[in-house]
């Protein structure tokens, strides 16, 4: 029998190479469907009245105006009179219309009064948020802090933070909700194909409709953008079916793109005052940090500081401030680019003033690594990343830039991520006319899902990928967990292997008698079934598979263990160039070196990395959601003002995959969240290298750089 | 509510109706974007130019047919008659004025390529090409539209097989979750048929109207650069 077991590497005809995305034509000719795109027959529009207020009682609500518009065909109630709303943009009616500009017509002319409540939208500190809006998540010591800076022979202290931003997917959230008697059929964009049907049985409950999970159908198969802001049905689905049930139409209602920004999701802030201190020799001895940051009015959990480092004395406190800017969303790697802003900023800082290149610096703490397999993977890591950027012949220390106002400066960061596969259920089937499906409820959400589910098949079955049909994106296929923190490429694809291999060794056991030879002594390789060893004892596939009979052979596998693992590393390194006079910083050069384990397709995984990178970026130099301080409201909920990196703002990105011995035997790891932790790191700390001053808060606009820049002519801190 | 709601409130505050009325005219103030003001009830027919928009205003108080009919050059609120031409098909539609050309191809012809995703030209998800022009198809009227050539990536794309461009953005990966890569498409075909001979550096600063979120700049620019030299080759247009 074939074992299912990942192939070595002299046997892999498909896995690590680079494998064009399948899912690529139907994408790039525009022929994919999205949920945005789905149009059924006699469908309606949804859209929705929202509070401009960011704490508020709703105290009337009026909709009989609009509800005597043209075309319009329903309304529901999300918000009722007497209940309180906590930011601006929050739901409150839904209505229905036969036109979008209809619905979006009567949804203004909806008629809502509020009693205005106090409210923050402050990102302050604890002392300014006041004590009502503080919540302390953490106080943690270990071994003796003040001993620990009385042995330090070199102490930094700095400001560091990092503001909330928004997912800006741009597919907003929405969906198409369809009934049809007891079945309700929705298109969503989704990360969480397999889940959602219990997201809408529980949401539709509360509102009084009663509905069988397994009469809920989920359609994902095209989804524009997650990033970890789509796992639930929220408001809006929940109000879509709704008024689907109530007119007996079918209704697509998708954000509109300012309320996406206002509600759809936001990654919290965090800010933190360090001190850190060090021998002279640069062994780091103590860490001491006070931080905050909000998520909305709830908490987002309590970072880990210091990040990565192990430090033998700490103190590290947290608190949440709770505020009325809308609810927070797990961003891409949830609280770790944070972290590595400031923990990284902090350790780039003391580096400087130990006068020491942050990368010997960090190579002399890897014992502070918690796990030791791991320091090994970073010293690599480093050295690789070193090469790529021609880090010792560029590095100069800090602020040594040269005469003249453009400045060039380099600046490093590191990272960790787990990345365990989640729990997925995959079919595979083999036709007697030897084509292959691959089922499951799991979603592609540009990661190239479908395209690893298609070369692990085909590697499993000696086949080329274009003899797999995938698929995913229903909840009628085995159940496949949720696309979030990196947990789909171990789930789909170790499921998928064990599943390929029940199959094929049901088929080989069909074969070997033809063969003369025990099932345990076939393989399945380059398109043939063969004896082991003995390559022309063989038949070929689409043979094979006509000995199968009128019926087809399927497999079926769970998430296995031993395919894959959990825990990388990740090391990146920025170039900058700072223009001293306007305050532009510009990335000439970006070097991402990631471990995964064993990569499965090469191509989408540097796909991977260069979007990390450009995300990473982008949150460095742009993004930033503004809050009005007087009305409460975000003021830049729009792609103007809300800004993304374009072609242009970019410079020159270099991946690179660790792969090999040491790293494929590991199996499987999940990559998306990792390489999307370090840049805010790495290029702030290049811009402080570039222009020998930190700028504590990202983005690195040019207003922020030319105050820092104010700072160090005052005689401030390098 | 209380009985001394119409009592100066001891805090200055406004009373609950003046802050009605004033959340209203908020409300009317914030809602009043560049868009809604194009999109208002009754647009003049043909030309879109801020005079005629103007002119428009000064004529909203005059009585005006519910639909169809046009009274001193304006139409609407209702719907009208609107003829375009769309990937070399006539195709006659009644919209109301107000409709963007990109609502009209997606939410009434089914051509869903294009996508709606800022909705007020900045990032570029909706481009088509009108007379061959990339066209932010979110801030087009479909009534001023009528006349022109319009291509979308349905007219773009051969019936077997992929255009050029959409070919050299699979083979660079210029794609994850697909949503900008149309509208992405439609931009860099326009600009190659422009510029047959395009640079990294020229290609940066023309691109610059379409944004992605899953950063898939760097295999657009191989795209473009790649596309370039087929379509040289191959043609352009299906």
């Amino acid at each position: 029998m074939a074992d299912y077991h990942w192939p070595p590497a002299n046997r892999r005809a498909l896995i690590g190479k680079r494998e064009k995305r399948i899912d690529g034509p139907v994408k790039s000719s525009g022929r994919a469907k999205y949920s945005y795109d789905i149009n059924r027959p006699g469908m309606l529009w949804g859209k929705m009245a929202t509070s401009p207020y960011a704490h508020a009682k709703v105290t009337r609500i009026d909709t009989s105006a609009a509800e005597a518009m043209p075309g319009v065909k329903g309304v529901v109630t999300i918000v009722p009179v007497g209940q309180e709303v906590l930011w601006a943009g929050q739901e409150i009616v839904a209505v229905a219309a036969d036109s979008e500009e209809r619905a979006e017509a009567a949804a203004d002319a909806i008629k809502i009064d509020y009693e205005p409540l106090p409210f923050l939208v402050a990102d302050a500190d604890p002392e300014h948020a006041g004590a009502e809006h503080s919540k302390q998540l953490e106080a943690r010591v270990t071994g003796n802090p003040d001993q620990g800076f009385q042995q330090a022979e070199v102490i930094s202290e700095g400001n560091y933070g990092v503001p909330v931003i928004t997912h800006c997917c741009l597919e907003t959230h929405g969906q198409v909700t369809e009934w049809n008697g007891d079945d309700l059929t929705v298109w969503c964009s989704t990360q969480n194909v397999s889940g959602m049907a219990g997201e809408y049985v529980d949401g539709l409950k509360q509102q009084g409709i009663t509905v069988a999970a397994n009469n809920v159908h989920v359609i994902s198969h095209y989804m524009g953008g997650g990033f970890g802001s789509k796992f639930a049905a929220d408001t809006w689905g929940i109000a879509c079916a709704q008024l689907s049930k109530k007119t007996g139409r079918p209704v697509k209602m998708m954000l509109e793109r300012d309320h996406e920004l206002m509600v759809a999701g936001a990654r919290p802030s965090m800010h933190a005052h360090v001190k850190v201190g060090a021998k002279r020799d640069g062994t780091l001895v103590a860490w001491d940090s006070e931080s905050w940051g909000t998520g909305g009015p709830s908490d987002a959990g309590a970072p880990r500081l210091p990040y990565i480092f192990e430090v033998p004395n700490v103190r590290a406190r947290h608190t949440a401030i709770l505020t009325n800017i809308g609810p927070a969303r797990a961003w891409r790697a949830p609280n770790h680019p944070q972290m590595a802003l400031i923990s990284n900023g902090a350790m780039e800082d003391l580096a400087a003033k130990l006068n020491m290149d942050p990368v010997d610096f960090m190579l002399k703490n890897m014992n502070l690594v918690a796990a030791p397999d791991r320091a090994k993977t970073y010293q690599e890591e480093f050295a690789k990343a070193s090469e790529l950027m021609g880090w010792k012949s560029k590095w100069h220390p800090r602020g040594k830039s040269g005469a003249g106002p453009l400045k060039r400066g380099l600046g490093v960061s590191l990272h960790t991520w787990g990345g365990r596969g989640n729990l997925s259920n995959s079919l595979v089937t083999i036709h007697p006319d030897g084509s292959v499906e691959t089922s499951l409820g799991s979603q592609d959400l540009g990661t190239g899902t479908r395209t690893v589910i298609a070369i692990v098949t085909a590697e499993t079955f000696g086949l080329p990928i274009e003899a797999v049909k995938v698929n995913i994106g229903e909840n009628k296929y085995p159940p496949a967990g949720a696309s979030g923190g990196s947990t789909t490429v171990s789930g789909v694809s170790t499921s998928t292997r064990r599943a390929a291999t029940e199959a094929l060794n049901t088929l080989l056991a069909k074969v070997a008698p033809s063969l003369g030879a025990p099932p345990d002594q076939l393989e399945a390789w380059g398109g043939k079934i063969q004896v082991k060893g003995n390559a022309a004892k063989s038949i070929s596939w689409k043979q094979a598979c006509a000995k199968m009979g009128a019926s087809s052979i399927s497999g079926t596998g769970k998430t296995s263990n031993d395919l894959m693992s959990s825990g990388v590393g990740g090391v990146q390194m920025s170039e900058v160039e700072v223009d001293t006079e306007t305050g532009i910083v510009k990335i000439t050069k970006h070097v991402s070196v990631q471990d995964c384990g064993l990569v499965i397709d090469l191509r989408t995984a540097e796909s991977q990395i260069y979007g990390a990178a450009i995300m990473g970026i982008t949150y460095a130099l742009f993004e930033e959601k503004i809050m009005d301080q007087a009305t409460g409201r975000c003021l830049n909920p729009n792609m103007e003002f809300y800004k993304l990196a374009s072609i242009a703002d970019i410079g020159e990105i270099i991946p690179h995959m660790m792969t090999g011995p040491g790293y494929d035997d590991r199996g499987t790891i999940g990559l998306g969240e990792p390489p999307v932790i370090s840049p805010g790191a790495a290029i702030s700390n290049a811009v402080a290298n570039a222009i020998g001053v930190r700028v504590p808060e990202l983005p690195l606009t040019p207003d922020r750089v030319l105050a820092a820049l104010g700072t160090l002519e005052k005689g401030g801190v390098a | 509510m209380s009985s001394n709601e119409d009592k100066p409130r001891p805090d200055g505050a406004e009373k609950p109706d003046e802050k009605r009325e004033k959340s209203a005219q908020e409300k009317k103030l914030r809602d009043l974007s560049r868009r809604s003001f194009i999109k208002g009830a009754g647009i003049a027919s043909v030309a879109a130019s801020a005079g005629a928009l103007l002119a428009d205003r000064v004529l909203e108080a005059a009585p005006r047919p519910q639909s169809g009919g046009m009274a001193g050059g304006v139409v609407g609120p209702g719907e009208v008659p609107v003829t375009l031409k769309i990937n070399g098909q006539i195709r006659k539609l009644n919209l109301e004025p107000r409709v963007m050309l990109l609502d009209a191809l997606r939410n009434h012809l089914d051509l869903t390529g294009a996508k709606k995703v800022c909705d007020r030209a900045t990032c570029g998800a909706c481009t088509v090409h009108l007379d061959g022009r990339a066209v932010y198809s979110c801030t087009t009227l479909a009534i001023d539209a009528q006349g022109h050539d319009i291509t979308t990536i349905e007219g773009l794309e051969p019936k077997e097989g992929l255009h050029p461009m959409s070919q050299a953005f699979w083979n660079n990966d210029a794609q994850q979750c697909g949503f900008c890569t149309p509208g992405f498409v439609m931009a860099c075909t326009a600009y190659v048929e422009h510029e047959p001979n395009p640079t990294h550096e020229g290609l940066q600063k023309s691109l610059g109207g379409n944004l992605c979120r899953c950063g898939t700049y760097m295999g657009v620019r191989e795209a473009v650069l790649e596309a370039a030299k087929t379509m040289k080759t191959k043609g352009g247009r299906a």
